[in-house]
């Protein structure tokens, strides 16, 4: 068969290469154009929730960015948020790609964040932060780890739809922290809010030189690049795409799809528990209902804004991150209460939902000719 | 049909559509008129722009260029919705019903117009007398889930007369359908068309189904408009060479005398239950030797597609074992290796591919863990894997833009072409093959034949399960038939005819 010049033409050379490279910019640029137009619809939308209100979004809008961004104190206090956000998003965003929507990370945070509390104990007074620093990340993270691993482990192996059983995972979670701290871990020298024991000063995470910005961060950013090399790098990667990508197709070609599941699920729940580790280490000092802060929830939201995408999850993180810090100085200057900045993300993801809608549908980042 | 009431029939004609997905033209100024009432055949080989035609006259794609008329005006088709109102319809090669569902059901959800609260009792009398005008029916009250396959297609038909289309397309109706079955459905659509009722483009790869029915036909080369006229006037060898224009058609190979006499790949008492736990296939015996092709033939739905899974790691196996060269075989991937097992699917797209995934990447499914994309087991080198991509489209003649396309843009048959490159580039001891000509043009059967015999000839252990006897004939050295689970008869292909097999299929033994 004599190829004929139907496959060539165009894109082999010359001008034609350089069109052919800005259609697929254009086309491309569909997953950065309708996010963005999700978070325009996102703020014209509660615009109009605020009008109700009686409130002035262009004073919403101005504080929102002062609270978020505008000074370097909240830029720290923005990126002290965003490293556990870019933690649970991966819990969420790793076990996407083999197409499980995991929605409990927030359970393996405060497991991990409890976990790591108790495993200092025996460590409080006398050892070196090189000791039991190691100790209370393990302890976060295989704790994180088991936990979201038997979601995928139920799911492979007794059909139990993940995204059910990972948020009731999620309250018992935050049950058995509760038991625990209230029980048998209660520090009675903190009568008024049941917490474990203060894991001392020398064991607390410390900040990135002069700023407030804890290590978790660098951990947070280090993990996503990291994450990112795994699933598009390695040969780990490219089987849980597969999997994600068909999988019959999975299991014709040999893969282990019930371990490949599971070992994604404790990955994912590995970064959730490191998440609670640096909330207890960096944040709290203690394990105590505090944990539950909702950061889990939120890298829901995080992880599908940045299209389960390990990298593009840092900015988005510090996005929403921004959104959060904010909200302490709306609900002081504008008497707006605390929980109008979850309407805000409550919003957003949302219309994030509905944009999703919106991916082949617009005619600009359709494929065609030049 | 008085005078002057005009036919039902919806006529149209295409005015140089042009249809470009990046750098590729699949259409090029493709002008094709479809008379009112006729039936009419769309021909092409693999990836000559069929599909993508008649995805421009249903809006479901924006041609770059051209135009439509529809009953002699010109007409602007944006989306589905827009050929609905201009009675246009369309069936496509995978059912849409909802299996769940009655058909009934089915059809009263399709309604545009279907009210919020239905009256079923009204509804239901209404497809009843709907259904007496029709020339065929199917059973209204049961779930369209236990249907067989050809009743299933003429819901799907019905269905599009039901919402009063009056220009169907039929994207390759029959390749689920056995041959009676499609001789029913299309012998009825011929008396609809001849009445003037009805008017009908039908994709097909099957001459058979051409001559027989159709009246007029239209070719398509590489996306261009190459010829095609009244069917009685052409010949199918004319309309082959219109198809393929001078390209030699692959010579089939010759079959060689079979090597060792070994048995490669033994059955024994495989045991597995379908998706609702009842059982599926049952005590299932069968060796195949080296240099061997054991054609299983059956009527659809008798296991075979459940065999074709226990044996790809698909479905568990409940009891029985399988063994290599008297070793025991799992379906793991070590296993596939280590014994050299490779498969072709039925239905590539849904059981060999992650249809999202580039071509290149589908390609590497089966080598992504060994060198040279993968040297050490675990690092993942994208430059080797689309090297050996572009090598492979080019050695099997895969037609993609190129190999970072999604697999699900190729067309059907090329989806096909690009897993067959994959499954047979290397060396292959053991063959499990279902169905594998499913969809594909004349050209692309005769060379997947040939690389079937080609396999066998160099001592592969070939299972080959097809729903076409034809197919089994030709290419098996022994026949066994499946039915109701079991494997009912087995003869070497030389001590048998078609109607010893054919009484087997249909129970007899
Ligand atoms: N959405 C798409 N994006 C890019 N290329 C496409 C797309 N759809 C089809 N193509 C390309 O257009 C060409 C024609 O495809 P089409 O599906 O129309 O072929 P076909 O004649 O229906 O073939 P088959 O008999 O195999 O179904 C193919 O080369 C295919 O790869
Ligand atoms: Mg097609």
């Amino acid at each position: 068969m004599t190829v004929t010049s139907q496959t060539s033409g165009e894109a082999t050379s010359g001008p034609g290469a350089i069109l052919g490279f800005l259609d697929r910019i254009r086309v491309a640029s569909e997953y950065l154009v309708i996010p963005l137009i999700a978070l325009v619809a996102t703020a014209v939308l509660f615009s109009l929730f605020l009008l109700v209100l009686g409130k002035s979004p262009v004073d919403f809008f101005d504080l929102l960015w002062r609270g978020g961004f505008g000074t370097a104190f909240s830029w720290q206090n923005t990126l002290v948020r965003a490293s556990p956000l870019i933690l649970t998003a991966l819990c969420v965003a790793i076990p996407a790609q083999l197409g499980l929507v995991i929605i409990g990370g927030e359970g393996a945070l405060v497991l991990g964040g409890f976990i790591a509390a108790i495993v200092a104990l025996p460590f409080i007074g006398w050892a070196p932060f090189w000791l039991t620093m190691p100790v209370m990340v393990v302890g976060a993270v295989v704790a994180g780890a088991l936990w979201i691993g038997a979601v995928g482990a139920l799911r492979h192996y007794r059909g139990i739809n993940e995204t059910i059983s990972s948020l009731l995972m999620y309250y018992i979670a935050v049950a058995i922290m509760n038991f625990f701290v209230e029980g048998p871990f209660k520090d009675l020298s903190n009568p008024n809010k049941p917490s474990t024991a203060y894991i001392g000063d020398g064991n607390r995470v410390g900040k990135i030189g002069d700023t407030e910005v804890h290590w978790g961060l660098v951990a947070g950013i280090v993990l996503a690049i990291a994450l990112w090399i795994l699933m598009n790098r390695t040969t780990f990667g490219f089987a849980a795409r597969i999997t994600g990508g068909n999988v019959r197709a999975a299991k014709a070609q040999g893969l282990a799809v019930g371990r490949l599941m599971v070992i994604a699920c404790m990955i994912a729940g590995a970064s959730a528990g490191l998440a609670g580790y640096f909330e207890v280490a960096a944040i709290q000092g203690k394990a105590n209902a505090s944990l539950a802060a909702g950061y889990g929830f939120t890298g829901i939201l995080v992880a599908f804004l940045a299209r389960q995408n390990a990298i593009a999850i840092v900015p988005v993180a510090i996005l929403l991150g921004g959104i959060a810090a904010a909200g302490g100085l709306i609900q002081r200057r504008m008497g707006l209460p605390d929980a109008t900045v979850n309407v805000l993300t409550g919003l957003m993801f949302v219309v994030l939902l509905v944009s999703e809608t919106l991916y082949g549908r617009i005619p600009l980042f359709k494929q065609r000719g030049s | 049909m008085s005078e002057t009431t005009p036919l039902p029939a919806v006529g149209i004609e295409t005015v140089g559509m042009t249809k470009v997905f990046g750098s590729l033209r699949a259409l090029e100024d493709v002008s094709v008129k479809v008379r009112p009432g006729s039936f009419h055949a769309l021909l092409g080989e693999n990836g000559a722009g069929k599909s993508t035609l008649v995805k421009c006259i249903m809006g479901f794609y924006q041609p770059t260029r051209g135009s439509l008329i529809v009953d002699g005006s010109e007409q602007v088709v944006r989306n589905p919705r827009d050929a609905m109102r201009l009675k246009l319809g369309m069936v496509y090669q995978h059912f849409t019903l909802v299996p769940s569902l009655t058909a009934a059901e089915n059809l009263v959800i399709s309604r545009p117009d279907c009210p919020n609260v239905i009256d079923w009792a009204n509804e239901i009398a209404g497809i009843g007398a709907f259904f007496d005008k029709m020339p065929f029916k199917v059973p209204l009250r049961v779930p369209v889930s236990s249907l067989s396959a050809g009743e299933k297609q003429k819901l799907e038909i019905l269905k599009q007369l039901y919402l009063d289309r009056r220009f169907l397309i039929l994207d390759e109706p029959t390749s689920v359908l056995t041959p009676d079955e499609a001789d029913e459905i299309l012998g009825m659509l011929k008396g609809m068309t001849a009445a003037g009722e009805l008017t009908i483009l039908m994709i097909t790869h099957k001459f058979r189904e051409v001559n027989a029915y159709c009246d007029e036909v239209s070719v398509l080369r590489r996306g261009r408009f190459v010829g095609g006229g009244h069917v009685a006037e052409t010949s199918t060898q004319s309309m082959a060479h219109m198809m393929i224009g001078d390209t030699k058609l692959r010579e089939r190979s010759a079959r060689l005398k079979a090597g060792d006499d070994k048995t490669v790949l033994e059955l024994a008492a495989l045991y597995a239950v379908d998706d609702e736990g009842l059982p599926a296939i049952e005590s299932i015996d069968l060796k195949v030797h080296a240099g061997e092709i054991v054609g299983i033939a059956g009527v659809s739905g008798n296991g075979q597609s459940e065999l074709v899974e226990v044996l790809s790691g698909q479905r568990e196996l409940e009891d029985g074992r399988i063994f290599i060269r008297g070793q025991p075989f799992e379906p793991t991937r070590q296993h596939m290796d280590r014994f050299k097992v490779f498969g072709l699917p039925e239905e590539p797209l849904k059981n060999a591919t992650a249809p999202r995934l580039s071509v290149a990447e589908n390609m590497a499914l089966r080598s992504f863990d060994k060198p040279p994309i993968s040297k050490n087991g675990w690092w993942l080198s994208p430059g080797p894997m689309r090297d050996i991509a572009r090598d492979l489209i080019e050695r099997y003649r895969v037609k993609t833009p190129s190999p970072d396309t999604p697999i699900e843009n190729l067309s059907g048959g090329n989806v096909q072409r690009a897993v067959l490159a994959r499954e047979l580039s290397g060396e292959v001891e053991v063959l499990i093959v279902a169905n594998p000509c499913f969809g594909l043009d004349f050209a692309s059967v005769a060379e997947i034949r040939s690389q079937i015999i080609e396999q066998r000839n160099a001592g592969a252990a070939v299972l080959l399960v097809s729903e076409d006897l034809d197919e089994i004939l030709e290419l098996a050295d022994r026949v066994a038939v499946m039915s109701e689970g079991r494997i009912t008869y087995v003869s070497p292909i030389g001590d048998t005819n078609r109607a010893t097999i054919g009484h087997a299929m249909a129970g007899g033994h």
